[in-house]
């Protein structure tokens, strides 16, 4: 056996500290299992050593709250009993090195932590970061992702119905690949990781454990160097089949009453699985690690502890219950095995071949965990560009909309989402490509919608702001298709935390999301965090990605963007100054990247979109979109090209010139249609409860016209921006 | 009238499929593929997903599953069996239908509405259906048929090409094939008739809020015909 010493346990991503703290705690040198048990438990991904401070100040309460952060997922009721589980993981190191198991086994891995807690997973979404479309590496990196995910997702049977694909230098050397799942389940039934009670069986279903994925965890903890290659062995390998029996056994299974608690193995394998039931029940745990199933031969209790196999559960079982439930797992053809049981000792005591191979008091694992304070530094506001008007002179606004439209960030993503299967399971009512994806709650009038987005610029430009900003956009996108916004979940995605600007950048992310997500009461109820997204000393951008869901209760009241009849009006609700800096038409056109991003007024954000569903609630709207990148102008052109119809647009009021009101991206803003027989109405309304709006213009023709300025036909801003992304991935 | 949906482990539109038959008034029942019979049914569907995960081949291992053995003898028996997607796939293996399904011709999974055109009127899925075209949604990855020349020229001499893939007037252009099918074949049946694999997945399309509302037609067609 091993001789463990502090140059081993650096090894395994302790720090020297780190290290000496175990030996303390334990009062004698530990085992290279036991090691390897407290490496899994203490790395940031499973510790949230850097994080844990900052994160208990999240807005994580609400009234529609049934479960917040700390289980596999967060629960929220959507009434009637019906209550839905969701959140958001990145699998950003595997996606790097290997794109599509690391890409595929992200979508199994949320599937299964969905499904855990006894819900029927519903919808998938996902947020992907590339490089530079220059980049040698984005193309192939995009093109596994993207089919990673589908590869799993479709083969489950569970549809993609949204997503956000963006694009970023600073992701050359870091892709974030974060995906969400949505699941539905009797608020009732729901199963939580709580063990209760001793000498209950400890039951592990599913595939068989292999040496994949071994140190996946303390993989996604470190930063990457030139021999990244090297670690390909560290990616874990889906196989969305086994994963589509496990979920139909464990839901077989949970419809019974067999089941104490249960806990997908995810990061860290059977390590953190069996710790984390055992010390949310303050218990202990034995397991006689010679019964796992194991896939290869010869396997040592540090390989089997350590295994990032996919497709497998644990479950403590109520005594007596093993028949039962083994009969649903052969059913299925899975793996079932009895591995140990639950104790008081509140140890974790594995046995391997009859004898003792670790024993580990848990609150050494979970409570006695270290926690950082780690030093951060305060980012100011950056200085306000003054553009001059000599900027603006040569531009034409039609030559700015084509560009725009072209703009990576911009462009259609169809060539992406048109791989995943988003119709499957018959109640997609809004597909990708919209504000929000939208599913029926099946079987009932009640739909649910969700959305992903990030706004990495921003939150780099400035933390507090960003933060604030991506909530209030999941937010305004749950408006825009007639659902009432109801919780969130984040996927925190950062650079090394070690470094105070980094650990800064998180710092005031948190705090922009946590005031904005109180404000609007959009409460978060589960999440990630994902740290040491660096290559070679160069970090990400601050990516906090926000999953917001939100509730229709008659789905036929669902609103959509594209334009639906010539002569109807367009009103702009928000007030538009202009704000171009960190805008796509500031970097883009004017290659001008420095600058403060917009700024978000939480209370003009809530009375707009309270007033939009008060609006749609009157039946007054026919169509409605957000204001987001690209502004006003691409807004519009997007409305046009999905509904085939121009719009002509009004003169403009006010001191902004066209370039700042047609593509700055001041927050808080949608786009409306309204029929013209309900004009005076809305505008009655919208005057009595002080919403800025203005009248943008009327639909008709086929082109989108601004007096002499601007004239495009539909076909034409159409071409660049359904092609760009196709094009891209053929060259 | 009476319907049997098979499930095998990794079908994935079996319950889609349930509640598109029961919606237009067909008894349905599921019925595990492990069983040995098939309970007493006016129509046997094979639904879409991953069968066996898709190893091997698609469906070549659902081809060998216990139930298969009934759903031939019901099949050769004059019953109808229609095939889904994953369905056909299954169908082609058991050599009820002639033919393959290959990778899509891009590679790249499809999932999306197409146009496809009705051939053949004489048969029990498409007898009623007043229009020529429908607005159907794919959602594959290997639904390239294809198929030897012999196998072909006596296909279209028994009128066997049941739908192919055309633009929203019925022109089949190759443009409109989304995944490189011979004859833009999106459908087929065998020679009597009585067993139908298609591509698209009808049971997607059966109200207005959904991709559209062409499936609605083709399960009215079924229990009117039946």
């Amino acid at each position: 056996m091993i001789e463990v010493n502090e140059k081993i346990a650096i090894e395994h991503g302790l720090k020297s500290d780190e290290y000496k703290k175990i030996c303390d705690l334990l009062k004698r040198t530990p085992n290279i299992t036991e090691l390897g048990v407290f490496s899994a438990m203490w790395n940031e991904h499973c510790s949230y050593k850097s994080s844990r401070r900052h994160l208990k100040k999240l807005h994580t309460k609400g009234d529609q709250v049934i479960q917040g952060p700390g289980e596999n997922a967060g629960v929220v009721d959507i009434e009637d009993d019906d209550a839905i589980v969701f959140k958001i993981e990145s699998h950003n190191h595997p996606s790097f090195i290997e794109p599509y198991q690391g890409a595929a086994t992200g979508v199994g891995g949320i599937m299964r932590d969905v499904f855990t807690m006894g819900a029927r997973p519903i919808a998938n979404l996902n947020s992907i970061h590339f490089g530079s479309p220059d980049h040698e590496k984005t193309r192939n990196l995009l093109r596994g992702v993207v089919k990673g995910i589908g590869g799993y997702g479709n083969c489950i049977g569970v549809p993609t119905i949204a997503g956000q694909t963006c694009f970023d230098e600073s992701y050359n050397g870091n892709i974030l690949v974060n995906a969400m799942t949505l699941g539905l389940v009797n608020k009732n039934k729901i199963f939580y990781s709580k063990a209760a009670g001793i000498n209950k069986p400890v039951i592990y279903v599913g595939s068989k454990t292999g040496r994949d994925g071994i140190h996946g965890a303390s993989m996604a903890s470190a930063i990457f160097d030139d021999k990244i290659e090297e670690k390909k062995p560290t990616v874990q390998v889906g196989d969305p089949f086994t994963e589509k029996l496990l979920l139909e056994a464990c839901l077989e299974l949970m419809a019974g009453k067999s089941i104490i608690s249960i806990q997908d193995m995810g990061a860290a394998g059977l390590t953190s699985s069996s710790i984390e039931m055992a010390s949310k029940g303050d218990l202990g745990i034995e397991i006689d690690l010679t019964k796992v199933p194991c896939r290869e031969e010869n396997m040592t209790p540090y390989e089997i502890m350590l295994s990032e196999s996919q497709e497998r559960m644990l479950i403590v079982l109520e005594e007596g219950k093993e028949n039962e439930a083994k009969k649903i797992f052969d059913k299925w053809n899975l793996d079932f095995a009895v591995i140990g049981k639950t104790t008081n000792s509140k140890n974790i005591e594995l046995f391997f071949k009859n004898e003792k191979v670790a024993e580990i008091p848990i609150d050494f694992l979970a409570e006695n965990a270290p926690m950082y304070d780690r030093k951060w530094i305060k980012a100011k506001l950056p200085k306000e560009n003054k553009f001059s008007k000599d900027q603006f002179k040569s531009l034409k606004l039609s030559d700015c909309l084509k560009k725009v439209l072209i703009d990576p960030n911009i462009a259609d993503k169809e060539w992406i989402w048109d791989q995943y299967d988003h119709t499957v399971m018959g109640d997609t009512i809004q597909k990708p490509g919209g504000n929000a994806g939208v599913v029926r709650v099946h079987g009932t009038n009640k739909a649910v919608a969700a959305s992903v987005d990030s706004s990495a610029t921003y939150c780099h430009a400035h933390p507090l702001t960003g933060g604030k900003q991506v909530v209030c956009e999941s937010w305004r996108n749950m408006i825009s298709v007639g659902a009432k916004p109801i919780a969130i979940t984040n996927c925190l995605n950062f650079g090394n935390p070690e470094k105070e600007k980094n650990m800064g950048e998180f710092v005031e992310c948190v705090e922009g999301i946590t005031e904005a997500s109180k404000y609007l009461n959009y409460p978060i109820v589960s999440g990630n965090v994902s740290f040491y997204n660096e290559t070679k000393d160069k970090g990400i951008k601050p990516t906090p990605s926000i999953g917001g869901i939100g509730l229709l209760s008659n789905y036929k009241e669902m609103m959509t963007m594209e334009l639906k009849n010539e002569d109807n009006y367009l009103l702009v609700i928000g007030k538009t100054e202009g704000h171009l800096d960190q805008s796509i038409f500031a970097r883009n056109i004017l290659s001008e990247f420095n600058g403060p991003p917009p700024e978000v007024n939480l209370f003009n954000e809530k009375q707009n979109g309270l007033s939009i569903l008060n609006l749609k609630n009157k039946n007054l709207i026919e169509t409605c979109h957000d204001v987001s990148l690209g502004g006003i102008l691409t807004a519009v052109s997007k409305m046009s090209i999905k509904g085939n119809k121009g719009v002509k647009l009004f003169p403009i009021e006010g001191l902004v010139n066209k370039f700042e009101y047609f593509f700055g991206e001041d927050q808080g803003r949608y786009i409306i249609e309204i029929k013209p027989e309900h004009l005076e109405n809305v505008e009655k309304i919208l005057k009595k409860d002080s919403i800025h709006f203005d009248k943008l213009g009327i639909i008709g023709s086929n082109e989108i016209a601004y007096g002499s300025d601007l004239k495009i036909s539909i076909d034409d801003i159409k071409e660049g921006y359904k092609k760009w992304l196709k094009e891209y991935m053929v060259n | 009238m009476k319907s049997s949906v098979i499930i095998f482990p990794g079908s994935n539109c079996d319950r889609d499929m349930d509640v598109a038959l029961k919606k237009f008034g067909f008894e349905n029942q599921m019925v595990w593929h492990n069983d040995a019979e098939i309970p007493k049914s006016d129509l046997i569907v094979l639904p879409g997903g991953f069968s066996y995960g898709d190893y091997l081949r698609c469906g070549s291992i659902a081809g060998k599953s216990r139930i298969i053995k009934s759903v031939i003898e019901f099949a050769n028996s004059g019953g109808l069996v229609l095939g889904i997607c994953n369905g056909f796939q299954i169908l082609t293996e058991t050599g009820l239908l002639p033919g393959i399904l290959q990778q899509n011709k891009y590679l790249n999974f499809i999932c999306k509405n197409v146009f496809v055109k009705i051939k053949d009127k004489e048969n029990k899925y498409f007898k009623k259906i007043k229009k020529e075209v429908l607005e159907l949604h794919i959602a594959h990855n290997e639904g390239n048929y294809f198929c030897s020349k012999d196998e072909l020229k006596s296909i279209e001499d028994n009128g066997q090409i049941a739908i192919t893939y055309c633009d929203h007037e019925g022109n089949e252009y190759e443009k409109n094939n989304p995944n490189g099918a011979l004859k833009n074949i999106a459908g087929i049946f065998n020679k009597d008739k009585n067993i139908l694999g298609m591509m698209p997945h009808p049971e997607r399309m059966i109200d207005p809020f959904l991709s559209g509302e062409d499936g609605s037609l083709f399960f009215e067609n079924l229990i009117e015909s039946l």
